[in-house]
C-alpha cells in the first residue's frame, strides 16, 4: 500500500461546529483506518502541509474531519467544492481492525474522534463500546451509531453526558482491546490502566510533522523498540511499548 | 546537457537532495524514480547511533522551518550495512554526510566510510543542534582548518566540507577549508535561530537555539554562495531555501556547480523532479548547451 502525491478535487465542505469542518475529496487509493494524509490547500504559505487523519472513505472519496487551529486549517476551511488540494498519502500504519475480535472499547478525546469513525466501521467482528470526550458538546455521533453497541459521552463543559474525563467512564478490564485517539494525557492514562489490566491498548499519536514520510525525524518518539517516527512507524502504537515519560 | 561533476565525481544533473531532508532515499521511493536525481546526501551520520534532541524538534515560521533534530541517526555501521546497498542501487551519486562531536569521532567515521563505495563524503562541521561538536567546528576558521586537515589525512574519498552560515567569516572559512584539502565546499547549513512560546514564555526548543531553513534563508544563502564561489577554486555546491527551479538557476549563476534541495522536499515530495525539469526547460529556452556556460556568470555581469 504505497503513498502517492497528487492533486485532488474537493467534492464537499461542511461546517460541523464553530471550529470543526468536514472536507470530502476525490481519492481512489486503498486506505487503512488510522492512516493520514499530508494535506495542502495553498501554494507557498504556510510552508508545511498539514497531517490530517482519514475520517471516512467512499468508493472514490476520502473525508477529513478537522479542527481549525491555525493558518493552515483556516485556509483549508475556506476552500469550496470544485477547488483542489494537494494530498500526500495515505501515510503511516493505521489500526488493524481485521485482527481484532470480541469486545472493543474505542476512546476518543476532542478531534481524536476523527480517525475512529472509519475505524469502527471496519470492526466488523467486534462488539464496540464508544467512549468520546468533547470540550463543549458532541458532534457527528450519528456516524458511529450504526456500528457500535453503546455510546458514552463526557464533556468538559458538562452540557452533555458526564462532566469530566472520558477515562472516568471506562472499565478497561471489560474489554479485549482498547483503541484510543485524543490528548496525550488521556492516552497515557488509558495506556496505564490497560497495562495494569493486561488489556492491549492501541493509541494514535499526534505531533507536528514536516515531511510525513519518516525523513525529517521531527516527530520521533521513544519506544521499547527504540526511536520511532510517529508519521511512518505510527501514528498507531501499542500503548505499553511507548515511553510515555520521555 | 544537465551533466555536471563535484570533486571529479560525475553527476547526471546538478540537483542533490540535502542531508537530513531525504532520509536515506527509500522514504521518497513511492513518489518518483530516484535515479533521476543528481545525487542524494544521506541523513547526517555519526560514528555511533544517536537519539537526537529531546523536546520540540520542529517549528514552522512564516516562510521557514526551525529544526532541532540533533543528528538522530543509526550510526555509520548501520548505514553501511542497511542503507548504503539500497542507495548504491539507485543509479545516482551517493554522498555520505558525516558529523561528529570530536576529532576521534570524525576520523572513526571516515575510516569506516573509506572502505565503502560511497561516492563523496560530505563533512558536516555545521550542525547547530549538537553541543560540543558539529557547528562548534564550523564557527572559527582555524578550528575548521584543523579538523579538515586531520580528516583529509585519513580520508580516501572525495571530501566535500559543508559550511555553516554562522561562521565568523564564511569566505575565509571556505578558503581555509580548501587549503586544508577539501575537494569541494557545500553551503549553507541552517541559520542559528530561535522561537519563544508566548504562553509558557520560554524558548520553544530545549537547546534554546535551533537551525532555520526554508525560503526565508535563500537570499542570504545565495549571497554567501556568490562570495565563496569567487574566492575558492574547488567546486561549490549551493543550498539554502531552494524551492523551485528558478532558485536553483540563481545558485548556478552565482557560481555553484550543483545545488542541494532540502526543506522543499517536505513540502512536495517530488519537488526535485520539477526542479530538474525546470532547469532543463530553461536551458532549452535560453539556448544554453551546458551548465558551464552559465555557471558563475552573474559575477561578470
Amino acid at each position: 500500500m504505497s503513498a502517492s502525491f497528487f492533486v485532488s478535487k474537493i467534492i464537499q465542505q461542511t461546517q460541523v461546529t464553530n471550529t470543526i469542518f468536514c472536507m470530502t475529496v476525490k481519492c481512489d487509493l486503498p486506505l487503512k483506518p488510522g492512516q493520514f494524509f499530508m494535506v495542502r490547500g495553498w501554494d507557498g504559505f504556510p510552508l508545511l502541509s498539514r497531517p490530517i487523519s482519514i475520517y471516512d472513505a467512499g468508493p472514490n472519496t476520502v473525508s477529513f474531519l478537522y479542527e481549525v487551529r491555525g493558518e493552515g486549517t483556516k485556509l483549508l476551511s475556506k476552500l469550496q467544492p470544485g477547488e483542489t488540494v494537494e494530498l500526500n498519502g495515505p501515510l503511516g500504519n493505521g489500526f488493524e481492525p481485521a485482527k481484532m475480535k470480541g469486545k472493543v472499547a474505542v476512546v476518543t478525546g476532542g478531534i481524536g474522534f476523527a480517525p475512529m469513525v472509519y475505524t469502527v466501521k471496519q470492526l466488523e467482528d467486534c462488539r464496540v463500546d464508544f467512549f468520546c470526550g468533547f470540550r463543549e458538546q458532541s458532534y457527528e455521533l450519528e456516524k458511529v451509531v450504526p456500528y457500535v453497541e453503546n455510546i458514552q459521552v463526557a464533556t468538559d463543559s458538562g452540557i452533555e453526558g458526564h462532566k469530566g474525563f472520558i477515562t472516568d467512564l471506562i472499565k478497561v478490564k471489560n474489554y479485549d482491546v482498547v483503541l484510543a485517539c485524543g490528548p496525550e494525557v488521556m492516552m497515557k492514562k488509558l495506556a496505564k490502566m490497560c497495562t495494569e489490566q493486561q488489556v492491549p491498548c492501541y493509541v494514535s499519536l499526534e505531533r507536528h510533522m514536516a515531511c510525513g514520510v519518516g525523513a525529517c525525524l521531527g516527530c520521533t518518539c521513544k519506544t521499547v523498540k527504540g526511536a520511532k517516527c510517529i508519521c511512518k512507524d505510527g501514528p498507531v502504537f501499542l500503548g505499553e511499548e511507548l515511553n510515555w515519560d520521555a | 546537457m544537465l551533466e555536471t561533476s563535484i570533486a571529479a565525481v560525475p553527476l547526471k544533473n546538478p540537483v542533490i537532495t540535502a542531508s537530513g531532508t531525504f532520509g536515506f532515499g527509500h522514504e521518497f521511493q513511492p513518489y518518483f524514480n530516484l535515479s533521476r536525481l543528481g545525487g542524494i546526501s544521506s541523513k547526517g551520520l555519526t560514528l555511533n547511533e544517536r537519539y537526537g534532541n529531546e523536546g520540540e524538534r520542529i517549528y514552522e515560521t512564516k516562510s521557514g522551518l526551525i529544526n532541532s533534530i540533533g543528528l538522530q541517526n543509526p550510526g555509520v555501521d548501520f548505514f553501511i550495512h542497511h542503507e548504503l546497498p539500497f542507495m548504491k542501487g539507485l543509479g545516482t551519486a551517493v554522498i555520505a554526510n558525516l558529523g561528529g562531536g570530536s576529532m576521534e569521532e570524525y576520523l572513526g567515521g571516515i575510516e569506516k566510510l573509506n572502505a565503502t563505495d560511497v561516492d563523496i563524503i560530505e563533512l558536516n562541521i555545521s550542525c547547530p543542534n549538537v553541543k560540543h561538536g558539529g557547528m562548534a567546528f564550523g564557527i572559527q576558521t582555524e578550528t575548521a582548518y584543523q579538523v579538515v586537515k586531520e580528516v583529509r589525512r585519513v580520508c580516501r574519498k572525495p571530501l566535500m566540507v559543508k559550511l555553516s552560515p554562522n561562521a565568523e567569516n564564511i569566505v575565509q572559512m571556505a578558503v581555509r577549508c580548501e587549503e586544508a584539502g577539501a575537494d569541494a565546499i557545500s553551503l549553507v547549513n541552517t541559520f542559528k535561530a530561535m522561537a519563544i512560546d508566548i504562553k509558557t514564555k520560554k524558548p520553544v526548543f530545549k537547546n534554546v537555539f535551533a537551525g532555520l531553513s526554508g525560503p526565508a534563508i535563500k537570499p542570504i544563502a545565495l549571497r554567501m554562495v556568490y562570495e565563496v564561489a569567487a574566492a575558492v577554486s574547488v567546486d561549490v555546491v549551493g543550498m539554502g531555501g531552494i524551492s523551485c527551479w528558478q532558485d536553483a538557476v540563481e545558485f548556478i549563476l552565482a557560481g555553484a556547480k550543483a545545488v542541494q534541495v532540502g526543506t522543499a522536499n517536505f513540502i512536495r515530495p517530488n519537488i526535485c523532479l520539477e526542479i530538474i525539469d525546470g532547469i532543463e526547460a530553461y536551458m532549452i529556452n535560453e539556448g544554453i548547451r551546458s551548465l558551464e556556460q552559465i555557471r558563475g556568470v552573474a559575477h561578470t555581469a
